[in-house]
């Protein structure tokens, strides 16, 4: 008896599987965005909603995040990058904070598995971020992931956690003045050089090649959950020409309906920018 | 606090349900018993009367229903869009467009005024725009010169005081000295600032602090350690308010997007998109936005535990 149930339910599976490789096949002859990004917004109340114990918002979250990832890459979005912990959670009770690092150091040793998603769709991982803030497991744990994922070429997941934009920024910033720095004095030091051209040394292009997110090219969509419309230093800069969408959903609780909502729309929106740009 | 009740300050007491429509501005007392104004008298209207006894200069004015003036913001964003979709829809050339917009930012300025916001931040061109065909980027220049000139009588009586940001380099030199002689001139004014953005853009605005930063540093006035977040603030546009960061910003016209203003002040803004167009906008999109708003938790990364 048991086993026919296990059989209808692999058999549900692998037909839910192929309809929604079917849909995603009729997706792709519309554009498809090549980045997008995740505000995974909203665990906690998640948990007291469902009278959960502590924390186990977190883990239906962490689950609901590999759907998303499963969906993103099956559609062949080559960029995904995740919010997971901003520089200004460091603000919330010690306990948090702590069970928040050994969740991710927890999860950062399962995408190493063989078997991982990672593995299964060919991503590079990178943790962006100000990484110095972590503590020495994590940080440690991070940069394996990196190294063993590095060969990886199909797709990239970039985790951003230490993370503020604002922080970005300023990085981005201290870089290129120390980079143009060394150059000004060298060639203040060689002599001749007039002082007043110092000042256009630095470029728009320097400070963007400085970002932690330098690697990937800007998010087409950021999808922030739970309703709240705000990108909390998140992504500031790369957000200047993505499409923000706020669904009501919480982060534990996103699924299949909100992915395909998000894409068809992006897709309208895509044809009217470049019918637009076109007139121009 | 109580006591000042019973002092006959003539004060709009809309916040009580009346059966009629109060009349605007000053409401008429007579008929009205003092106990039952001090029975049911909600408590956020103790800082109204406070805010017109200290004579701030601003007049004291009835709320729309819902609308708490502690709640309020104090610096609101706008990205003007959608004068050209509003012009098309009713088969207007685009400069009706803008000029409708223009009547519509009037009238923002004064409820801006008279709600207690601080401060108003308007794109009114960005450095993407200067791609548009040069006929309309000559008329929207020619517009903004017009505007500044006519209104400028209006801004010393209403106290408002206007700041250009953007790189001012590009526009016509005419141009570049009235906005230097308009922000002269108000600059002492306190009740509102307006501060409109021409011929800029974030990324460029985050350049030119780092350039300032880069130029500090070479001249010995700040050490290359010395660069932190609250360094970048001073060197950015919009230090010239003492409310740099937007609490709200509105986005008319549909589109979901940010498209490059204010990108490091936007960090934890509210975003409202409103969908009618932006000569459409008005009191009532703005209510609309405005109670969004306050209806919203920010936390900041933190907990409301």
């Amino acid at each position: 008896m048991e086993r026919v149930t296990g059989r209808l339910i692999q058999m549900y599976d692998s037909i839910v599987n192929f309809l929604r490789k079917c849909i995603f096949y009729v997706l792709s002859v519309g554009p498809i965005p090549n980045h997008i990004a995740f505000i995974m917004d909203g665990n906690r109340r998640y948990t007291k909603r469902w009278n959960l114990m502590q924390g186990a918002g977190h883990k239906v979250g962490y689950s609901a995040l590999m759907s998303m990832l499963k969906y993103c890459y099956e559609l062949g979005v080559r960029y995904v990058t995740i919010y997971a912990f901003s520089i200004d959670n460091f603000k919330r009770t010690p306990e948090e904070v702590q069970s928040l690092m050994d969740l991710m150091l927890d999860k950062i040793e399962e995408l190493l598995k063989d078997e991982s998603i990672v593995n299964r769709y060919g991503i590079r991982v990178y943790f962006s971020g100000n990484l110095k803030l972590l503590n020495e497991p994590v940080r440690l744990a991070a940069e394996r992931a990196m190294l063993a994922t590095a060969k990886n070429s199909k797709a990239v997941l970039s985790i951003c956690v230490a993370y503020t934009s604002t922080n970005e920024i300023l990085h981005a910033v201290q870089e290129s003045c120390e980079e143009k720095w060394d150059e000004i004095t060298l060639l203040n030091s060689s002599g001749g050089y007039e002082p007043d051209e110092n000042v256009n040394l630095i470029e728009l292009t320097d400070i963007e090649n400085h970002m932690y997110m330098a690697f990937a090219p800007d998010p087409d969509i950021i999808i922030r959950t739970s309703g709240e419309t705000r990108l909390s230093n998140f992504l500031l800069w790369q957000s200047a020409n993505s499409y923000l969408y706020s669904p009501s959903v919480l982060w534990p609780e996103i699924g299949f309906r909100q992915f395909l909502w998000v894409i068809l729309n992006f897709q309208r929106i895509r044809v009217y920018l470049d019918k637009k740009r076109k007139q121009l | 606090m109580m006591i000042s009740l019973r002092f006959a300050i003539p004060t709009p007491n809309t916040l009580i349900p009346t059966k009629t429509k109060p009349k605007p501005g000053l409401v008429d007392q007579s008929g009205l018993n003092q106990t039952a104004l001090l029975s049911s008298l909600p408590k956020r209207c103790e800082s109204y009367k406070l805010q017109a006894a200290n004579g701030r200069g601003a007049s004291v004015v009835e709320l729309p229903e819902g609308l708490s003036r502690e709640l309020m913001p104090k610096h609101v964003a706008v990205i003007m869009d959608g004068n050209g979709r509003w012009a098309r829809q009713k088969g207007l050339p685009a400069s009706a467009g803008h000029e409708a917009g223009v009547k519509s930012l009037r009238e923002m300025v004064e409820l801006c005024g008279e709600w207690g916001i601080q401060v108003l931040t308007v794109f009114a061109f960005s450095t993407e725009n200067w791609i548009r065909p040069k006929m309309e980027v000559d008329f929207l220049l020619s517009l903004f010169e017009r505007a500044l000139k006519s209104e400028m009588e209006s801004f010393l009586r209403f106290g408002i005081r206007i700041s250009v940001i953007g790189d001012s380099s590009k526009l016509p030199t005419s141009l570049q000295k009235l906005i230097n002689q308009v922000e002269e001139t108000t600059k002492n004014n306190t009740r509102l600032q307006l501060i409109v953005a021409v011929s800029y853009s974030g990324k460029y605005d985050v350049v030119q602090a780092c350039r300032s930063i880069a130029k500090r540093a070479k001249d010995g006035r700040i050490q290359l350690a010395d660069i932190d977040e609250s360094l970048i603030e001073q060197e950015l546009e919009t230090s010239c308010t003492e409310y740099p960061y937007p609490d709200l910003l509105i986005r008319t016209s549909g589109e979901l997007r940010v498209s490059n203003f204010l990108l490091w002040q936007l960090a934890y803004t509210e975003l409202f998109f409103a969908q009618e167009p932006w000569p459409d906008f008005g009191k009532e999109g703005f209510v609309k936005a405005l109670s969004s708003y306050q209806q919203r938790q920010r936390r900041y990364g933190g907990r409301h535990s």
